[in-house]
């Protein structure tokens, strides 16, 4: 027992240095001008609005990954993290480099060239500039005039994440798997997993879709439901993901269960969608759009609640962090961190319990929803 | 955001405030009345709440 | 709802949606239908055992109630066995007696016709000694008659007349 969980450890170890970049660097940048963006100012992070600023940055996908910034001797901001590569789709065709191109410059300053295509990065969205511009100018609401955004390929900090949590899943559930070879009951790490794999399929899979149907979707729901607890917990370490507080991602998951669940509609599903039964004629020529509104509401409701709830904690928790810098002046120092502590310390355990709560919530509905359009009616 | 944006968000906070009052505590009730179906009600109670939650999330990302 | 559409990243939207099906797709193959399979074996591996050990006890109590039948049947043929027995030994006894009683009755009437042979046997020679008996006496007498002449002479002339008389 002992040396298989070592082996097992030491694959996670390889795997996460193995996901270390390869230019890993601590790079300093003091190399734009526009000190108009807040969080783009050098120094520590220690005012309200940097703050705010810092926590809206958070929020947001980026472009590398970045642990921590000090200010170092000659007071110079140092960051340290590493970059990710870029991959974008430019009017030129694909191009392809590090972020550490843009030198941690998020204010459109920094033009990259890359044959042709001069390319800034502004608020974690990579515009590329029109023709002949050399500089990136906004208009009176601060958006870029004389660029257009690009379709953004790259592997993002939230990619980046999904491929870690993807690989964890896989190298988890894969030793489980190969446990069932050598005996009945694992031991180990695998007898954490399977009750989790249980409670999924005979909880949320088996009451929700029906005896008859539920084995089909297991596996989309399981996955799902792995994947959305295991990315809420990365979000919570100080590593900084926010992978299911991105809306892409939670668009992503609900188009899944849309998806699904229409393709696996019967007859009975589209009948009680199109033509009510039951109700008077002219209630089911009202009723049509509404249910057809409904099936689109469903997995929209399903991707702001999940993204709003994880953004709304990782900023809840940002906050309360914060307290200990910005009432610093008015509690002290010891004072400030004891009451940041304290409250972020609780937050904290109620996000954990969020985390799993909300993976529970999505997985939950998306069998209830899957389980509406394969359920059979009983003709009346 | 603005003043009109707040007061519409602290109105959606009012309402859902007040429907998951509504479910926790008829959940509760529930529970009380009937100790051995607490798992079949907390169930239910989860998804309702969550189902309140979506709404409530949703107008107030509209708002945004 | 503005800055939700702005905030909204199409590429990543397509990585996701790319990153995710191979994801799906791996976990399905490589980890949920191995184990889900082996769990489902397990389960019916366990429900086979529970039906099996059920199937078991039944037999079980079949056989006892088997055993209890068995049991039962011997005691009753044991019992019936001892009723013959006591009927046939009666039987026997009343047998026995009967033929007793018939050869002892059989004994007797033997014995009683025997007796009256005997008894006829017996009267015969009475009557064959009373004949002799007379038949000396009379050769007596008539021994004596002879000796005195006139006198027989008379009577056989009155047994003559007699005789002639009657025929």
């Amino acid at each position: 027992m002992k040396p298989r969980r070592s082996t097992l450890s030491a694959l996670y170890f390889t795997l996460l240095v193995a996901f270390l970049p390869l230019d890993l660097q601590a790079f300093s940048f003091n190399d734009f001008g526009d000190k108009s963006s807040a969080q783009q100012e050098e120094g520590a992070v220690d005012t309200q609005e940097k703050i705010s600023a810092y926590i809206e940055h958070h929020i947001k996908d980026a472009h590398d990954f970045h642990l921590f910034s000090y200010n170092d001797a000659e007071g110079q901001r140092k960051h340290v993290g590493f970059a990710l590569p870029v991959i974008v789709y430019t009017s030129q065709g694909v191009r392809a480099f590090m972020s550490s191109a843009f030198h941690h410059d998020d204010s459109g300053q920094y033009v990259v060239e890359k044959d042709g295509v001069s390319l800034v990065k502004y608020h974690e969205k990579i515009y590329e500039l029109n023709e002949k511009e050399v500089h990136l100018v906004f208009d009176a609401s601060h958006h870029p005039e004389n660029a257009h955004a690009v379709l953004d390929l790259s592997i993002t900090k939230s990619v980046f994440g999904f491929l870690l949590v993807s690989m964890l899943l896989l190298i988890g559930f894969r030793s489980l798997a190969n446990q069932y070879k050598k005996r009945s009951v694992p031991i180990g790490f695998g007898r954490v997993l399977e009750p989790l794999v249980l409670y999924v399929r005979d909880e949320i899979a088996k009451p929700n879709i029906g005896e008859k149907h539920y084995k089909r979707f297991t596996g989309f729901l399981l996955t799902v439901f792995f994947f959305i607890w295991a990315s809420n917990l990365l979000g919570l370490t100080p590593l900084g993901f926010n992978i299911t507080g991105q809306l892409a991602v939670t668009f992503t998951l609900a188009l899944f269960t849309f998806i699904i669940t229409q393709f696996s509609g019967n007859k009975d599903y589209w009948k009680h969608i199109f033509w009510m039964p039951g109700v008077p004629a002219p209630m089911k020529v009202i009723l049509a759009p509404i249910e057809l509104l409904g099936t689109i509401t469903k997995p929209f409701s399903l991707m702001i609640r999940l993204f709003a709830n994880i953004s709304a904690g990782h900023i809840v928790v940002m906050s309360l962090i914060s307290i200990a810098i910005i009432m610093k002046s008015s509690m002290g120092v010891v004072g400030a961190t004891a009451l940041s502590f304290a409250l972020s310390f609780f937050l904290t355990l109620i996000e954990l319990l969020v985390a799993f709560l909300q993976a529970y919530i999505f997985t939950m509905l998306s069998a209830l929803f899957i389980g509406m359009a394969v359920q059979e009616h009983d003709h009346h | 955001m603005t003043v009109p944006n707040l007061v519409g968000a602290g109105l959606i906070v009012i309402g859902a405030g007040i429907g998951l009052g509504q479910i926790g505590g008829k959940a509760m009730e529930g529970i009380a009345r009937q100790p051995e179906a607490t798992g079949k009600i907390q169930t239910a109670m989860i998804i309702i709440a969550a189902l309140l939650e979506g709404l409530a999330f949703g107008a107030l990302f509209l708002g945004k | 709802m503005e800055q939700l559409i702005n905030d909204f990243s199409p590429g990543l939207f397509i990585m996701q949606s790319i990153l995710m099906l191979v994801v799906i797709f791996l976990m399905v193959k490589f980890a949920w239908k191995p184990i889900v399979s082996s769990l489902e074996e397990r389960e019916e591996g366990i429900k086979k055992a529970l039906e099996s050990a059920e199937q078991a006890k039944a037999e079980m109590q079949n056989i006892s109630s088997a055993n209890e039948q068995l049991m039962k049947e011997a005691r009753e043929e044991r019992e019936q066995l001892m009723k013959e027995a006591r009927d046939t030994k009666l039987k026997l006894i009343a047998d026995a007696e009967e033929a007793a009683q018939e050869e002892s009755a059989k004994i007797v009437a033997k014995a009683k016709v025997s007796i009256e042979l005997e008894k006829k046997e017996a009267l015969a020679q009475i009557k064959r000694e009373a004949a002799q008996l007379s038949v000396a006496l009379a050769e007596k007498i008539l021994k004596a008659e002879l000796s005195a002449p006139a006198k027989n002479a008379e009577h056989i002339d009155k047994l003559l007349k007699e005789v002639s008389l009657k025929s």
